[in-house]
């Protein structure tokens, strides 16, 4: 076997994950991906090892709820047969290898640098002389916007290519939010440290993506979270995906000039935010998760008030989606815009709700599951048109399926334990991986470990990595008026792609 | 037309009257007081994932702060964090809380400049840059315009270009990436114009401070007037910040 089978948030010896030529790695991720829908490419880095580059690669199977891991090692001026020629989901992989080591791949149709690390093999190249793709005619015409925009949010550049009013073309220069974050995880040694910087990739997905760094280190530790820690991270993440959710629905309004509507489900994702900080002291759930430990324990009385807080959103909300959704100027606005068909999102191996809008079945919930979800037989809300609308249903049916969720779970708030692991022996030698579905969709995790058990790398990846040229697809042939409507269906993260 | 007029009875009333003197539920982590208890100081210090401890006398710099709590949950007898949200001001020192006092955070109106309260005094438009902000200083700064805060009854907005602005405001550690187009968008605001920092990344980089891949260069360039501390900052805590920079009370 040239690859092997692990869990999700498993741990193992990086003895154990095969080493093979590349041509050998090359073949084995074209014979597992090619025609099979149910895979994806979860994440795919190279790290320096003694003088070279070793390549991983973790391909998710959502059928048989494993993971495959397998690997290769080659020269950083290697020239590799890209896998992107067939497989468009490793384009951006492969740019990102390209751009931290200078490896070339052979048929991948542009290595264009990805966010211009600090640390780049390339350092003439620069964010400020980025190569655009360009047209020379007199009849079309380009629009530059950003990197700072004109609401309040993060920066990035968008390139659109236009016949008149209509987007022949659109594309994403990001890198401008680099803050070195994956180096930082290495020099940073205190486990506080380290969890702050989770904490702080991006601050709209503070639960997912501390709760992925919990379960890689605690599994890299060999402690198991208690049930009451458990039950506490599925709660925050169910409620993460409520708030964010709400706030979306209401940008999304605002994008399409319906007042109410923003207003409405503006004010009504305070309550939930409000919760948040009443449980955890912040109102964007940061301090809140703490590897090894239950830092704010579930009380009944907590339950209590969100029960009670669900009570009061959930006639407000149903009201005014219900009303977005008779309202022929708000559908209008979000009908038949931005299509991204199914195809193309496999193509382009897109997650989350990204995957789900045009009918691809992919939520770590119910493929990978970990946590409560075990228990829970989620079901994926799905929708298959594949626009600004499907993304808008979407998001008002997850809302109500993780309220659903959550007052489930109120019935059985498990005791708090007061054990506390300070997680101080991590395992030499290892590897370990997380997948957890953030609201955006799959933020995978992974860490390697010296003989010391120090960290030798660790690699984040978020959903908005495969998601952005998702977007770029969408606004495709649509007028460039509707391009914020679509951005915000999406609302992808900048800084977790630029990290 | 009925429905929408049924929907808008339904919310009620929803906006905070009066922003200075709302309270914040549950357990919020504002401003610290440090008490005089002898603790293990080099161990206290220890604790704080940014450093953001000193000691003799203990001092917690609020600009670099988390707001994580860490401090308070090891050492609960020595320090605690209040429900003061009110914790902008206009001078840098008065971030450091000290052991033993208990005294407000404020914006210094003496040390406000001349044209501040003269121009911008009754409205306050400002060009928001994120510079490699992780995006929750940036929703609580749109939360502080939604119909609960509703900063604009005020007069103070967020504008699109920066020509329509009064001053610039940053949230994040400034990436190098990010370098040179906030010192673009600097530029292009028309004087008298202010900066203000809006977070702990953008007061000190938080816990990317010593990263190789910010550039926080630009702010040594230019006077600050404002900082609105927080990680995020409260909504409550922006408006009360540039509340009191513009106008005299």
């Amino acid at each position: 076997m040239n690859y092997i089978q692990i869990e999700n948030n498993t741990t193992i010896g990086i003895a154990e994950i095969p080493e093979v030529s590349y041509p050998v790695f090359f073949d084995e991720i074209s014979k597992l991906m090619t025609g099979q829908t149910e895979r994806h490419c979860a994440n795919y880095f190279g790290y320096r090892l003694n003088g070279k580059i070793k390549l991983i690669c973790c391909l998710a199977d959502d059928l048989t709820h494993q993971i495959y891991v397998l690997s290769c090692v080659v020269n950083n001026d290697d020239n590799l047969r890209s896998l992107s020629k067939e497989l468009l989901c490793f384009e951006k992989f492969e740019r990102e290898i390209h751009e931290n080591f200078g490896i070339g791949f052979v048929g991948h149709p542009w290595l264009k640098p990805v966010r211009y690390p600090f640390n780049r093999a390339d350092k003439s190249k620069t964010i400020a002389n980025y190569p655009f793709y360009s047209i020379d005619s007199e009849e079309l015409h380009e629009v530059g916007v950003g990197p700072i925009h004109a609401g309040v949010i993060e920066p990035g550049h968008f390139r659109f290519i236009c016949n008149g009013e209509q987007i022949l073309h659109l594309e994403i220069q990001l890198g401008f939010q680099h803050r070195g974050v994956e180096q930082l995880f290495l020099d940073k040694k205190s486990l506080l440290q380290r969890t702050t910087l989770a904490e702080n990739i991006t601050g709209d997905t503070v639960v997912g993506h501390t709760t992925a760094f919990s379960m890689v280190w605690e599994s890299l530790c060999g402690f198991k979270p208690s049930k009451d820690i458990q039950f506490a991270r599925t709660l925050a993440l169910e409620m993460e995906r409520i708030a964010i959710h709400t706030g979306d629905l209401s940008a999304m309004c605002t994008d399409v000039a319906y007042q109410l509507g923003s207003s409405v489900l503006g004010r009504l994702r305070t309550p939930m935010i409000n919760f948040m900080q009443e449980w955890g002291g912040n109102r964007l759930s940061k301090g809140l998760i703490r590897p090894g430990r239950n830092q704010f324990p579930f009380t009944p009385a907590l339950a209590e008030r969100l029960a009670q807080i669900f009570t009061e959103y959930e006639p407000d909300f149903e009201e005014i989606v219900e009303q977005i959704r008779r309202l022929p100027s708000t559908l209008s606005r979000f009908e038949r815009t931005g299509i991204v068909s199914y195809d193309d999102i496999l193509s382009i191996g897109a997650v989350g709700m990204a995957a789900r809008m045009s009918g691809l079945t992919r939520d770590i919930r119910s493929t990978h599951p970990f946590y409560l979800y075990s228990e829970m037989k989620h079901e994926p809300a799905i929708k298959h048109h594949g626009d600004v609308y499907s993304r808008f249903q979407i998001r008002r049916n997850e809302i109500r399926q993780s309220i659903k969720y959550i007052k489930e779970m109120l019935d059985n708030v498990p005791d708090a334990t007061s054990e506390v692991n300070n997680l101080e022996n991590s395992s030499p030698n290892a590897f370990s991986i997380a997948l957890v579905e953030g609201w955006r969709g799959e933020i995978c995790h992974c860490a390697i470990t010296d003989e010391k058990g120090e960290l030798l790398i660790y690699k984040i990846k978020d959903p908005s990595f495969h998601n952005w040229l998702a977007l770029a697809l969408a606004v495709r042939n649509n007028e460039i008026s509707d391009f914020p409507i679509c951005n915000k269906s999406f609302n992808l993260s900048y800084a977790g792609h630029d990290l | 037309m009925l429905e929408n007029l049924k929907i808008v009875y339904h919310q009620g009333k929803q906006f905070i009257p009066d922003v200075t003197s709302a309270k914040v539920p549950g357990i919020f982590r504002g401003r610290p007081v440090i008490s005089l208890e002898k603790v293990d100081e080099h161990e206290l210090q220890l604790v704080c994932p940014v450093g953001a401890i000193e000691t003799s006398p203990v001092r917690i710099d609020l600009g670099k702060c988390t707001f994580c709590g860490e401090c308070a949950r090891r050492f609960p007898t020595k320090i605690e964090f209040t429900k003061d949200y009110k914790i902008s001001t206009n001078i840098r020192e008065r971030l450091v809380v000290t052991e033993g006092e208990d005294r407000t955070i404020e914006v210094d109106p003496t040390k406000v400049r001349s044209d501040v309260h003269r121009v911008l005094g009754q409205s306050l438009k400002l060009r928001q840059i994120s510079a490699a902000g992780d995006n929750s200083c940036e929703w609580e700064l749109n939360a502080a315009n939604n119909v609960q805060f509703d900063m604009s009854r005020f007069g103070i907005d967020f504008v699109a270009s920066p020509r329509h602005a009064d001053g610039i405001l940053i949230t994040g550690p400034i990436s190098e990436n990010m370098a040179e187009p906030v010192q673009l968008c600097y530029d292009a605001t028309p004087a008298p114009k202010i900066i203000v920092l809006a977070g702990t990344d953008a007061i000190s980089g938080g816990i990317f401070g010593d990263s190789p891949a910010i550039d926080r260069s630009f702010l040594s360039k230019y006077p600050i007037d404002l900082y609105i501390p927080g990680n995020p900052c409260h909504p409550l805590t922006i408006i009360n910040g540039l509340k009191d920079l513009t106008r005299k009370k």
